[in-house]
């Protein structure tokens, strides 16, 4: 009996909570969609934006929907569909630039309107703490010599780490369609394959390593940021002489043919809950980077990674 | 190891406070209520239901959310055993048996052996998890994908031994399921294979909208078909609701035989919860005593692959908590579970945090121990369940199958597929094909190839690294005389008895 007028308090002193913190002006009645499963990255920022909207009063209602499948490119197929819908939003990020190219996507992010970037994390690259690699230099001089004996462990084929690994490849001078790269699903199978040495190299976001790396058991050779990591002991690949900067970033984006005062709305209302403390909460509390650039600008920098991962992809024989 | 156990005993002093308790029977009732919908696993199930344990103070979240878990399990086992729709591919082995007892009026000694054997097998699975964890994880992370690929080899040739009367159907029914298994990107190169254009069909065929497909919905058209044939219900309860003093005898063996697969593959990070269940399943099959009643309606069936299947969850706590490698979706989850107060787990966190995960592991044991007490006394009103007449009972299962299938996946391709699977099964049980082999073929297929291909791909190409292992040479031999044998050994007896 307790447990129940418990949750019951709960919920209600929550509702009230923020029935109390949205003001009038707020009257957005948003659905946000997370173009995949419950859990993963984008059905976690999906939700942060959720709690974050509310709480900062950017929008009067947020409604978080799952449509999951293809590397996101089902959900994007139905954000098509919501054309000047100025109500719906959709989280995606670069592993969707990489999965449209990849599944040859019969759509693309060229008709949906760009919002704003929100977060980042870059990726690190280790080696087993048994390795006799020292640093990104001998990693890049083994890649250069025979990239086909340096295997990576990373994330999906044809995902953000896929793609680093073969820009570091390029970046070593070595020939980008020869790396040896193995995919894993799950964080867990491609560290249990570092941890037993069974790979010459992982890479992944930090914080899928940090812990490892803390106890000794990886060794961190680089971070893929353009500056050194606050908190995190390691040189950036660009010191060390490779020309490599890439994060795997997230966005959020709408419908096509969006009127332009609808656009303005959103563009606030996402704007506003960037900029609030409820939002720097949730960015400390998830370990996410704070990557926020919105409206033209960020329509810009897609365009630029458009390219990019167009071009690695193909020199990697994932995509014509 | 001392140390160990005394913390292990101070978790369980805070676990069994009366409000913790209370925390634990909510959440297995909770658990279990959502669980029973098949197509929702337990992972799913605690990803549902995780928000609400937001509510409350560490100790308490933690146990609801370990009751939620066992909970959602053991709803998984419940939907097998009655309606012969496996809420998740762990359970598919327990509804090859389970299902046969439950319309053999035995369905109260199959609920009850599936609980009591999950309780057994969690019970040694912890004290495995207190005593073995350090040790065993060294093992864990030396397995190569060459070992990986040898034991599905293993788990192929005893599991196609086991397909029924007609090898040759058996066969058939498991190339059909290799054949599912490859639609969707191919995971190591990132291309697509038989997706023939339908984005969803990207991500693969899911295991459960295949298996419920099969099982329940062509299950649901079979009966629908021969109704003229078969009495309007079927006898929930034929002898002892309770098990017998010789269901007991028959089971505990195979309580332990299961234990002994699913904790050690569950602590490998790529073992899973299926391959103990088919082991132990087809194991089973081959000790047991009363061999005609396999296919029939057989208790060790349902005992050893439900008590695998426990310890293989446990099993996965291993790499969880010595390395932070969360290896399966419900890891994840649990992941998730320490996440929402800022732990994170890795090999620092037995250091650095034992007190919170041993109270863990203490609460996990509590959840098990309280949904033995909660659903023992309601196995009586599950059986019930059966004796409800047959088209009422039959749309129910439909209605369950679409639900549960909508709810993993909103899609209408995912709909679509559950129907002609449905069709599929239909037609197979109608010419006499076994349709577990389908299932273990979709499973089994796409692990055995990722795996083959890892090594070849970290051995450069080298394919004799399946012999220079030594855990994949000896595994493959395994395989080799499980093969073999059976077939050296009956053409011995034919010489002996042409001798006489």
């Amino acid at each position: 009996m307790s447990v129940i007028r418990k949750t019951f308090g709960m919920a209600g002193a929550v509702a009230l909570a923020v029935a109390l913190a949205a003001p009038a002006a707020a009257q957005l009645e948003l659905r946000i969609m997370a173009p995949a499963g419950p859990g993963g990255g984008w059905d976690q920022t999906a939700r942060a934006m959720q709690a974050a909207m509310v709480a900062s009063g950017a929008a009067k209602s947020v409604q978080v929907f799952n449509v999951p499948g293809a590397g996101g490119t089902v959900g994007l197929a139905q954000l098509i569909n919501a054309k000047g819908d100025g109500n719906q939003l959709m989280v995606n990020g670069l592993v969707m630039v990489g999965a449209i190219i990849t599944n040859k996507a019969p759509v693309t992010l060229d008709k949906v309107t760009p919002i704003a970037r929100l977060t980042g994390e870059y990726l690190a690259i280790v080696v087993p703490a048994s390795s006799p690699i020292k640093d990104a230099k001998a990693l890049a001089a083994a890649v250069k010599e025979n990239p086909g004996k340096v295997t990576w462990a990373g994330g999906s084929a044809g995902g953000v780490d896929h793609i680093a690994a073969a820009l570091f490849a390029r970046a070593a001078g070595a020939d980008a369609a020869k790396i040896n790269y193995i995919a894993f699903s799950g964080g867990g199978e491609a560290l249990a394959a570092l941890l037993g040495a069974k790979v010459t190299a992982g890479i992944s976001g930090y914080g899928e390593f940090e812990g490892q790396i803390k106890a000794g058991k990886l060794r961190l050779v680089g971070v893929t940021s353009p500056n050194r990591l606050a908190g995190v002991d390691a040189p950036t690949l660009k010191e060390q002489g490779l020309d490599l900067v890439i994060a795997n970033w997230r966005s959020v984006m709408a419908g096509p043919d969006l009127p332009a005062d609808k656009k303005a709305a959103l563009l606030a209302a996402v704007e506003k809950m960037a900029k609030s403390p409820a939002w720097a909460e949730l960015l400390k509390q998830k370990g996410w980077d704070d990557a926020y650039l919105s409206g033209d600008a960020f329509a810009a920098f897609l365009k630029e990674e458009q390219a990019r991962v167009a071009d690695i992809l193909k020199s990697v024989g994932l995509a014509k | 190891m001392w140390d160990s156990l005394a913390a292990l005993a101070q978790g369980f002093a805070v676990a069994v406070q009366p409000l913790n308790l209370v925390f634990a029977m909510v959440g297995v009732l909770l658990g279990t209520i959502v669980g029973v919908l098949p197509g929702i696993g337990p992972a799913l199930t605690v990803a549902l239901l995780l928000p609400i344990t937001y509510k409350f103070d560490p100790a308490g979240s933690i146990i609801m959310f370990a009751g939620i878990y066992y909970g959602g399990m053991y709803g998984g086992s419940t939907t097998a055993i009655l309606l012969n729709a496996p809420g998740e591919s762990a359970s598919l082995a327990t509804a090859l048996e389970g299902n046969k007892m439950a319309k053999a009026g035995r369905g109260g000694p199959a609920l009850a052996t599936a609980a009591i054997g999950s309780f057994v097998a969690g019970l040694i699975a912890t004290l495995g998890i207190a005593l073995l964890a350090p040790w065993l994880v060294e093992i864990a992370v030396n397995f190569g994908p060459e070992d990986y690929f040898a034991l599905m080899v293993l788990a192929f040739v005893t599991v196609s031994a086991t397909f029924g009367d007609s090898p040759r159907k058996g066969l058939v029914s498991l190339f059909v399921g290799l054949a599912l298994g490859l639609v969707g990107l191919d995971k190591l190169s990132g291309q697509a294979r038989l997706a023939f254009g339908v984005p969803e069909l990207l991500d693969g065929i899911e295991v459960t909208t295949l298996a419920v497909g099969l099982f329940a919905v062509g299950e649901a058209l079979y009966v629908a078909s021969r109704r003229r044939h078969e009495p309007e219900t079927l006898e929930a309860v034929r002898g002892s609701l309770w098990m017998t003093r010789q269901d007991w005898r028959r089971s505990w063996k195979p309580w332990l035989r299961g234990t002994a697969f699913g904790f050690p593959i569950g602590a490998l990070p790529a073992g899973g919860a299926e391959i103990p269940t088919f082991l132990s399943y087809s194991t089973e099959k081959r000790l047991c005593k009363h061999k005609d009643e396999f296919g029939k309606g057989a208790i060790e069936g349902v005992a050893g692959p439900e008590a695998a299947n426990n310890a293989s969850a446990a099993g996965t706590l291993v790499p969880l908590l010595t390395l932070g490698l969360p290896t399966s979706a419900t890891a994840a989850m649990l992941l998730a579970g320490f996440q929402q107060y800022n732990l994170n787990p890795g090999p620092l966190l037995f250091a650095e945090k034992p007190m919170l995960v041993w109270g863990l592991i203490a609460s996990l044991f509590i959840a098990n121990a309280m949904l033995l007490v909660l659903n023992l006394p309601l196995v009586g009103l599950w059986v019930r369940l059966l004796a409800i007449k047959r088209p009422w009972l039959y749309a129910g299962i439909l209605i369950f199958a679409v639900t549960g299938t909508v709810a993993a996946k909103p899609s209408p391709v995912e709909l679509a597929m559950l129907a002609l699977f449905g069709l599929m099964g239909f037609v197979m049980r109608r010419q006499g094909y076994p349709i577990a082999p389908v299932v273990v073929g979709l499973i089994l297929g796409p692990m055995a190839e990722t795996h083959f291909r890892r090594a070849m791909q970290l051995n450069l190409g080298d394919a004799t690294v399946f012999l220079q292992s030594p855990v994949s040479a000896t595994l493959l031999a395994l395989a080799l005389i499980a093969l073999v044998a059976p077939i050296a050994l009956d053409g011995l007896r034919r010489f002996k008895s042409a001798e006489d």
